[in-house]
């Protein structure tokens, strides 16, 4: 049904190569997150998947279909925008019943679909405002329903909770991830937030720079990452890279470790260094340790850990779960 | 102002500019108002006399008062709907990325420039003159006969003049209301599948709504008072068929030399401005809120 395949996709804006080429491959009903730091060309991407942008080449195919010149609305998909991209001078219900009413449904089919999408969606008593009316949540929300009332072959999401505030963002993620369940179709979702990406996603795509740094589950990528780059950009607080010596004792360029995978002691450990910060959140304690001639990193500690500013510590990386990475930034 | 002294004192400090704009307006409102009560001619300035509602009558039974009304506002809504219709169309093409953009706006605002008696003058001689006219030789080379404009199409001309600098506004007002539409909301439209003609219906056009209402309302505030134009190109004639209220006024008080005639012909035209002015007020004002 929605199975979205990307073939050498290549993107350029006059002499820019935005995308230098792509191969992915979307199986029907995966949710799929594109992910990646601000100008990594996620965005365009998506762009270029829902036809909003002309591929410079390669081949885009949706449902076995060579879909690469086709127009936007020939694709079968439905996109919700960052800006969600709402009529503002028309009602709630017209807003999602736009799409219909443009494929010259029965009105009766119309009236049904929509009243079906704002159940779904907790629309039922805001059909007859405006989207100026609303909060951001409901907008985003009004967003989305005009997006499921067309039944797409697939979803693109472009940053949609970017706008919303942080206790509404973790809502509206679990809503999307409990619609993706009811609804059994594709999603493509593009963020730079790698927590939306790890809670929500069956499959993540780690772009750098237009290039595909690895494809592969939340935990995959949270276990095995390719390279530095993913290994540093999964996971919170970052992961630590160090480098010089306790590297090459271990036979690497460069060794990662996440600040929770550090064993810590106030007497004895393989790195001691003093603490410069010290978070103490109660379910986790974060510290922040200027190692002695070496670099400054974070560790994290379950529970809470009496210790504070200028004290000295001991770290030693667990056994098993030291990330060692060769000069060019790939794992070994 | 949210406290009663700040708005005491605001009101204190908003009175001079408020009570000079009412002695600008309410002086000149109420001489004319007592001129137009006056037989008064500056041929015969010395027998000035009571002359009670006879200017008004006088005025009311001039054959050309009915004609003047007419062709006010056929100019006015002629215009308005070249400028509407055409500033649309012309903003739509050049909101579009395209080779010289810059100079194609600068060329298409210039009409805006030219003060109207220089405009009307270049029209009359330039343009549509019967024998060196630019469409007169454009008849000529299709071999048609070249049209008088002036004389078999007086009013049309100047409403084809009058529209020629009005357009300039009406595209740059609506060009920057284009510019202003969220180009996602466009992209959404697109994915909806609404083609060119239904984006325009179902996004464009309620979009720019605002801003053709106030295209509408300022132009009509200018367009009633039209007269530079037509003193320039027709005279208002050939008998009264290019003379609008304005230049009715004109004629009674310059060429006449009736201040009295003149004054009422003034009044009503106020009258008559703010009867245009409420209609239109009902029928777009909901536009603005």
């Amino acid at each position: 049904m929605g199975g979205i395949t990307l073939k050498q996709v290549r993107k350029s804006f006059g002499d820019i190569d935005v995308i230098p080429g792509v191969d992915l491959e979307i199986k029907d009903g995966e949710f799929v997150v594109f992910v990646g730091p601000s100008g990594c060309g996620k965005s365009t991407l998506l762009r270029v998947i829902a036809g909003l942008e002309d591929v410079t080449s390669g081949q885009i195919t949706i449902d076995g279909q060579d879909m690469t010149d086709a127009a936007p609305a020939k694709r079968g998909l439905a996109m919700v925008f960052q800006s969600y991209a709402l009529y503002p001078h028309m009602t709630v219900r017209k807003n999602i019943a736009f799409p219909l009413k443009m494929a010259r449904m029965d009105p009766a089919e119309q009236d049904r679909r929509v009243n079906h999408a704002a159940n779904i969606l907790n629309l039922t008593d805001y059909l007859d405002r405006r989207p100026g009316q609303l909060s951001g949540g409901q907008r985003q929300r009004v967003a989305i329903g005009r997006a499921i009332v067309r039944e797409p072959s697939a979803f693109l999401f472009d940053e949609p909770l970017s706008n919303l505030d942080a206790a509404l963002r973790v809502n509206m993620r679990v809503e999307i991830s409990e619609l993706h369940k009811k609804l059994a179709t594709t999603m493509i979702y593009v963020t730079h937030d790698q927590v939306e990406a790890m809670t929500m996603a069956d499959k993540i795509v780690v772009l750098r720079a237009g290039k595909v740094e690895q494809v592969g589950g939340p935990l995959e990528l949270y276990h095995k990452p390719a390279n530095r780059f993913v290994a540093g950009f999964i996971g919170s607080p970052n992961m630590n890279f160090l480098e010089g010596e306790v590297a090459a004792r271990m036979g690497a360029h460069a060794i990662g470790v996440r600040p929770e995978h550090f064993s810590m002691s106030t007497s004895q450990g393989l790195l001691s260094g003093v603490v410069g910060v010290a978070e103490h959140l109660g379910s986790d304690t974060f510290l922040h340790v200027d190692l002695d001639n070496g670099p400054h990193i974070i560790a994290r500690a379950a529970g809470e850990m009496p210790v504070n500013h200028g004290d000295r510590i001991w770290l030693t990386p667990q056994e098993g779960r030291v990330y060692r990475f060769d000069a060019k930034g790939l794992a070994l | 102002m949210a406290t009663r002294q700040t708005q005491s004192l605001a009101r204190l400090m908003r009175a001079p500019a408020i009570l000079l704009l009412l002695v600008w307006m309410v002086v000149p409102l109420a001489m004319t108002l007592y001129y137009s009560f006056l037989d008064y001619n500056l041929l015969n300035p010395g027998q000035t006399s009571w002359a009670g509602w006879f200017n008004y009558k006088f005025f009311y039974t001039d054959p050309a008062f009915f004609a003047a009304i007419g062709n006010t506002l056929l100019l006015v809504l002629g215009v308005l709907a070249i400028t509407v219709i055409g500033g649309v169309a012309i903003a739509l093409l050049i909101d579009r990325p395209i080779f010289g953009q810059g100079l194609v706006r600068i060329l298409i605002i210039s009409p805006f420039f030219v003060m109207p008696p220089v405009a009307a003058l270049i029209w009359k001689n330039m343009i549509m003159h019967p024998s060196y006219g630019v469409f007169a030789d454009v008849a000529r080379f299709f071999g048609a006969q070249p049209v008088d404009w002036f004389a078999q199409y007086p009013l049309m001309s100047i409403i084809l003049i009058v529209a020629w600098q009005w357009l300039p506004f009406a595209t740059l007002i609506l060009l920057t209301a284009l510019q202003s539409l969220d180009r996602e909301q466009i992209e959404a439209a697109e994915m909806d599948g609404a083609g060119a003609v239904n984006r325009f219906i179902h996004l464009v056009a309620p979009h720019m709504a605002r801003a053709v209402t106030v295209v509408i309302l300022i132009q009509t505030i200018f367009l009633l008072g039209v007269y530079a134009e037509i003193l320039v190109t027709t005279n208002g004639g050939p008998g009264y068929a290019s003379t609008n209220l304005t230049y009715l006024i004109y004629r009674a008080a310059r060429l006449n030399f009736d201040i009295g005639g003149a004054a009422a012909g003034g009044i009503i035209a106020v009258v008559l401005a703010n009867i245009v002015a409420i209609f239109l007020m009902r029928a777009v004002g909901k536009n603005l809120d």
